[in-house]
């Protein structure tokens, strides 16, 4: 390099250097015209409006059925039975109307609220420990393992409730089965869980295809075969009262740690760095999920697509911090199935079993959202 | 206010990937530490981090044992920025500064005002306050890197380890991440950093650590090690380094480039 061109490229460099200090200081002008900030509810007013649409759709589902039932006389039935307010002489309805909303109606309605808020807080809480969007309340072999057993109790001739807990118990099993076997997958932990899940569950849908080819075709493959599509026809209180705690002690936890969950989602090691001890957090959440699925697939069958599509429909309403996506799932699942169960119990007499129409409503639902304009996940 | 590493050696397995590293982080200054691709880099902050298993050797942060810390006591004193961040989830820049209060948290409750006061006030000092309520996914490399600073800056740590800063960065925006690392150090952090940039790192630090295959090679300041000799040892590539504007910057040219072969 002669002198001369050293001289030129200085001269140059201090330009340079003038502009650069010039361009640090206003470097985020010209950007703002491009800014696609989000244009979500913010998180306190949507779970406001989700409990008065939870609220109402409850009170619609109410009226609608076999028995029309005005709204009068829902809301007097309902504070007869809770509070006590009228004596015999002044009742006004029917003890028909009084068997439908209180025997029939509003067990099935709590439990439809309850199953779509579990499947709902489930698939959003595997797909924040999991880093993974697709994952849903069955990743982990709950549903299979659930199938299994009551595919087996039906098999064995087991009642009604005892069909349950044996869904269940195999369900919680089949869950405890793939955590053995992850540990010994090689390879990351977490992919070890999902890699165990599908092998497990694809084994125990084996099995339930067995029970299914040996049973009598005449009265027990039927019912195998209704209960794995998932209906919440026949709801009862002793259903209720069945998975109520299991299902209140898995979501009070999911509820409490959703901050933990939004750190976990950057991966362990920046959670780690963050002081979040990642490993502890996601075997709690894991726990906990699991433990919903496994109550909400035990008393209604194998229902898809809430634990997917729910949580991501929310995160269009309210953004992806679990902060607010956790309570509004929960709330926005239980809306989900509530009024899918409607339509599945007034569309045909015979009634729809409501895993189809999940199926039916969610697929599409998830290719709109997929393929529509709007955030990637 | 420090970060002091004595004598530390880790092996994966039976792969010894670091070996009797010694070294000092002092507070006010930018620590800088070259090496050529795989040799160790990124073990060294893990193992600072606490993110891998056992280590011989000490490491001593702010005067405690690390060893001895628990993940939460240690993110009090040592904040990371990772070289890339993907988020799965399209958080806003918001939440995933919040995030960084994560640590003075209770188990179970979420941030507040306090929190998202500290918040605003990190945006605030890297110059991104309108950034807060964008998607991060919706962020250039540029701004990502600042709001990673800025997470950082609000987990209240004295120590900051950054892994490449400005890897993947055009030059107005390696520049502007600079010039914030080194004036975060003006204001009493200890900041240690990976690069691959020589140059840069003679400009924007005032310590200078070379490092390959998992020991030391060098330490000292900008002008001691930024020369033929280390680059040559260092990058196993023959350099010129010539100093420019009175020796405020200098400038590593390979030879083969400017050799009167070609």
């Amino acid at each position: 390099m002669d002198k001369k061109n050293v001289m030129r490229i200085e001269t140059e460099d201090k330009h340079d250097i003038s502009q650069q200090k010039h361009a640090s200081l206003n470097v985020q002008s010209g950007r703002k015209e491009e800014a696609p900030s989000h244009r979500q509810l913010a998180g306190p007013p949507a779970i406001i409006i989700f409990i008065s649409l939870l609220v109402a759709c409850t009170l619609l589902s109410f009226t609608l059925g076999r028995y029309p039932v005005a709204l009068k006389e829902l809301l007097a039935i309902l504070g007869n039975k809770i509070f006590g307010l009228f004596k015999n002489s002044e009742k006004f309805w029917t003890d028909q109307m009084e068997a439908a909303v209180w025997n029939v109606r509003l067990p099935r309605v709590i439990l439809s609220v309850l199953v779509g808020a579990c499947l709902s807080a489930a698939g959003a809480s595997y797909q924040g420990v999991f880093q993974n969007p697709m994952a849903s309340p069955d990743i982990l072999g709950a549903s299979a393992g659930a199938g299994f057993g009551a595919a087996l109790a039906i098999f064995l001739d087991f009642k009604h409730v005892n069909i349950t807990l044996c869904a269940f118990a195999m369900s919680l099993l089949t869950v405890a089965l793939v955590f053995r076997i992850s540990r010994y997958v090689k390879g990351g932990k977490v992919l070890g869980l999902v890699l165990a899940g599908i092998m497990v569950s694809s084994l125990f849908n084996a099995g339930t295809s067995f029970l299914k080819l040996v049973a009598d075709p005449n009265n027990k493959l039927p019912q195998i075969t209704y209960w794995l599509m998932g209906s919440l026809a026949g709801a009862k209180w002793s259903d209720i009262r069945f998975v109520v705690f299991p299902m209140l002690a898995g979501l009070i936890p999911l509820l409490l740690l959703r901050w933990r969950l939004n750190v976990i989602t950057m991966g362990d090691e920046e959670a780690k760095a963050m002081g979040v001890d990642a490993g502890r957090i996601r075997i709690a959440v894991i726990i906990s999920a699991t433990l919903v699925t496994a109550s909400a697939v035990s008393v209604s069958g194998v229902i898809g697509w809430v634990g997917l599509v729910i949580p991501h429909m929310m995160r269009r309403i309210v953004g992806s911090s679990y902060r607010w996506l956790m309570p509004v799932s929960m709330l926005g699942g239980g809306i989900f199935l509530l009024m899918v169960d409607n339509i599945s119990r007034n569309v045909t007499t015979a009634g729809i079993p409501i895993g189809i129409l999940t199926a039916f409503v969610g697929a599409p639902f998830f290719l709109l959202l997929i393929t529509g304009r709007g955030e990637r996940y | 206010m420090s970060l002091e590493v004595k004598q530390l050696s880790f092996a994966y397995d039976k792969r010894t990937v670091l070996n009797n590293m010694s070294f000092t982080a002092h507070s006010r200054e930018v620590l800088s530490i070259l090496g050529p691709n795989g040799v160790g880099k990124s073990t060294l902050f893990k193992c600072i981090l606490g993110l891998l298993p056992p280590y011989s050797g000490n490491i001593t942060v702010n005067g405690l044992d690390a060893s001895g810390l628990s993940v939460r006591e240690l993110a009090k004193q040592i904040a990371y920025v990772p070289q890339r961040s993907e988020p799965v989830f399209n958080f806003s820049v918001n939440e995933i500064v919040l995030m960084g209060t994560t640590n003075e948290l209770k188990l179970f409750s979420s941030p507040g005002k306090t929190a998202q006061a500290k918040v605003d006030r990190a945006l605030q000092r890297l110059g991104i306050s309108e950034l807060s309520h964008r998607c991060f996914h919706h962020t250039s490399g540029g701004e990502r890197q600042l709001v990673m600073i800025a997470r950082a800056l609000v987990q209240d740590a004295s120590i900051l380890l950054l892994d490449e800063p400005t890897a993947n960065l055009d030059r107005r925006n390696q520049l502007l991440v600079l010039e914030q690392i080194k004036s975060l150090a003006k204001e009493g952090y200890t900041v240690v950093q990976t690069t691959h940039d020589p140059e840069h790192s003679y400009m924007f630090s005032d310590k200078i650590l070379t490092m390959k295959d998992g020991t030391l090679l060098s330490y000292g300041s900008p002008k001691e090690i930024l020369n033929k000799e280390t680059m040559k040892s260092l990058y196993e590539v023959d350099m010129e380094v010539s100093s420019l504007f009175d020796d405020r910057a200098r400038f590593c040219v390979p030879v083969s480039v400017i050799s009167d072969k070609n």
